[in-house]
């Protein structure tokens, strides 16, 4: 069977991060990646990413990929890459994992420590007929768009003001793609309000207080039918037609936790992180002593902050591993965690502050 | 909800603010090549703006997440912030250009097609309603990375309402 001292389950930025981490102190790494080629998320964003230089800020989302694969190509040494393969099982009594390569070949690999980055899945919204064709959720018509070139449909609604709903309203409008109106439930944009700035200027009306009730059509999204909500969050108003082929739901992401829910780690709900988390101490470990999460997965953020994430986890494994001694380590820690506090600051990173402290703790915390 | 907030809420400027203020106007009136426009109201992790500027212009970050401050009188309207900024939210003014009653605005641009020197366009205000033709005298790539600074001549009264253009075809 093979072995590694690391296993870093998913490629995006906080495990190519964590990989990188964790390869440059030393540590032999494998990562495994469910899709096709790594970089997660970040080579479908065509946008330029915020922050500061640390993180890379205004270079665009895929070129940041690129840099981070650069990055681990020189380290090819220590670094095994397997793509198109799911990790899928962990079994608690020998700390193995079962994988999947090309959906037919299995495998299993024992390390010693795994840094969990699987990232987050979409949540979907109920309304009626939202199961015709044309409706789909943001990071499909990404996928679609930007990884494939292909445009979705010729007129979009969007549903949900966030960061991602407003972003591929811009991605849509650079690719030719007219975008109806982006609906919002909550009486303000939860995305940046630059982002939001961009495509209000280029025409796109942005209806707060307002959600989809219905897609039209028989065979294929033919329009929708949207509507005003009030104070209680109810339906008000007369019914609004909405001329569209296609409907994007960017409503919101959920972490991917299923291996730290099967590794038994001690998991809690925090609202202001999307779902169910692992606990974690100020290194990413979870309760368990073997495995660490980082990214999306330990709660839903920005990719600036999970590749910050991910340098911290890979740190916490590299010193674990007894390949960095403890100042070196407790000196980058907190380097590390002085630049996530910065990108968490002000007013727009209270939910994530408050969340992370909700399920922040330093019992498990060894040296 | 008022208006106002409904409109500020979803993405439009109603208001001056911190972050998003004007340049002096004795000072603007006459600085050649113009001065940066910044509208970036929201306390947001993102300096870009400061670290591209090459003559310290926009101060130093206290805090990442803090809204930009300008010294205006060292901006040289050089518009590498425009090209910079992830948000799109920097402008250059030069009211030094042309006649009395022409301005020329600096705007980052990131859609194709891609304007030509001399062609016409549709200026779009704040909510994308066109309020004047402008006319393109330049159009560059300061980063090299695909978003362009369309420098555009509009009417001078409208600087602070034209956000963006759009290219007729």
């Amino acid at each position: 069977m093979r072995e590694t001292e690391l296993l870093v389950i998913g490629g995006g930025p906080a495990g190519l991060s964590a990989a990188l981490e964790a390869a440059s102190n030393g540590c032999e790494v494998v990562v495994v990646d469910s899709d096709l080629a790594l970089g997660g998320q970040l080579i479908k964003q065509t946008h330029k990413f915020f922050g500061s230089e640390s993180e890379r800020a205004g270079t665009r989302g895929f070129e940041i990929a690129d840099i981070l694969l650069n990055e681990l190509e020189e380290m090819k040494g220590r670094v095994s890459v397997f793509t198109n393969t799911t990790a899928e099982s962990y079994y608690r009594d020998t700390g193995i994992v079962g994988c999947m390569t090309n959906e037919d070949d299995y495998w299993c690999i024992k390390p010693r420590k795994i840094v969990n980055a699987t990232g987050a899945s979409e949540k979907i919204l109920p309304f009626h007929n939202n199961d015709l064709p044309g409706v789909y959720g943001a990071g499909a018509i990404q996928t679609l768009m930007n990884v494939y070139g292909v445009v979705p449909g010729k007129r979009v609604l969007m549903v949900g003001a966030g960061n991602i709903g407003l972003v591929v309203s811009y991605q849509l409008l650079q690719a030719g793609v007219d975008v109806a109106a982006i609906v919002e439930f909550m009486p303000n944009i939860s995305g940046y309000w630059v982002h939001a700035a961009k495509v209000r200027r280029l025409g796109v009306p942005v209806l707060l207080k307002h959600t989809i009730i219905e897609a039209l059509g028989e065979n294929k999204v033919e329009g929708a039918w949207i509507q005003a909500v009030d104070e209680n969050n109810q339906l008000t108003g007369e019914p609004q037609k909405i001329e569209c082929d296609t409907i994007c739901m960017a409503v919101g992401l959920a972490p991917t936790v299923d291996l730290l829910w099967q590794a038994g780690c001690e998991m809690l709900y925090v609202p202001e992180l999307c779902g169910y988390v692992a606990k974690r101490d100020t290194q990413m470990r979870t309760s368990h002593p073997d495995i660490w999460a980082a990214g999306d997965a330990h709660g839903i953020e920005e990719a600036s902050a999970a590749m910050v994430e991910g340098r911290i986890a890979g740190l916490g494994v590299a010193h674990a591993l007894d390949h960095i001694d403890r100042m070196k380590f407790g000196e980058k820690l907190g380097i590390y965690w002085k630049r996530l506090d910065n990108l968490r600051a002000g007013s727009t990173g209270e939910k994530i502050r408050c969340g992370v402290g909700k399920c922040t703790c330093k019992c498990w915390e060894v040296d | 909800m008022t208006n106002e907030e409904k409109l500020y809420n979803s993405g439009v400027l109603t208001e001056k603010r911190p972050g998003a203020i004007l340049p002096p106007r004795e000072l603007w009136e006459k600085k050649k090549n113009g001065l940066v426009i910044i509208e970036c109201p929201q306390e947001i992790p993102c300096n870009p703006c400061y670290s591209s500027c090459p003559t310290g212009a926009i101060l130093p970050f206290e805090k990442i997440i803090h809204t930009p401050k300008i010294d205006y009188s060292k901006c040289i309207g050089c518009a590498l912030c425009v090209a910079s900024c992830p948000g799109l939210a920097c402008f250059v003014v030069d009211l030094t250009y042309g006649s009395e009653e022409e301005a020329l605005m600096k705007l980052p641009y990131e859609l194709l097609p891609v304007p030509e020197k001399g062609e016409e366009v549709d200026c779009l205000s704040r909510i994308g309603e066109i309020v004047a033709k402008g006319k393109v005298v330049e159009v560059t790539e300061p980063r090299k990375d695909r978003t362009k600074v369309v420098h555009v001549v509009v009417p001078r009264e409208l600087v602070d309402d034209i956000r963006a253009i759009r290219v007729v075809k």
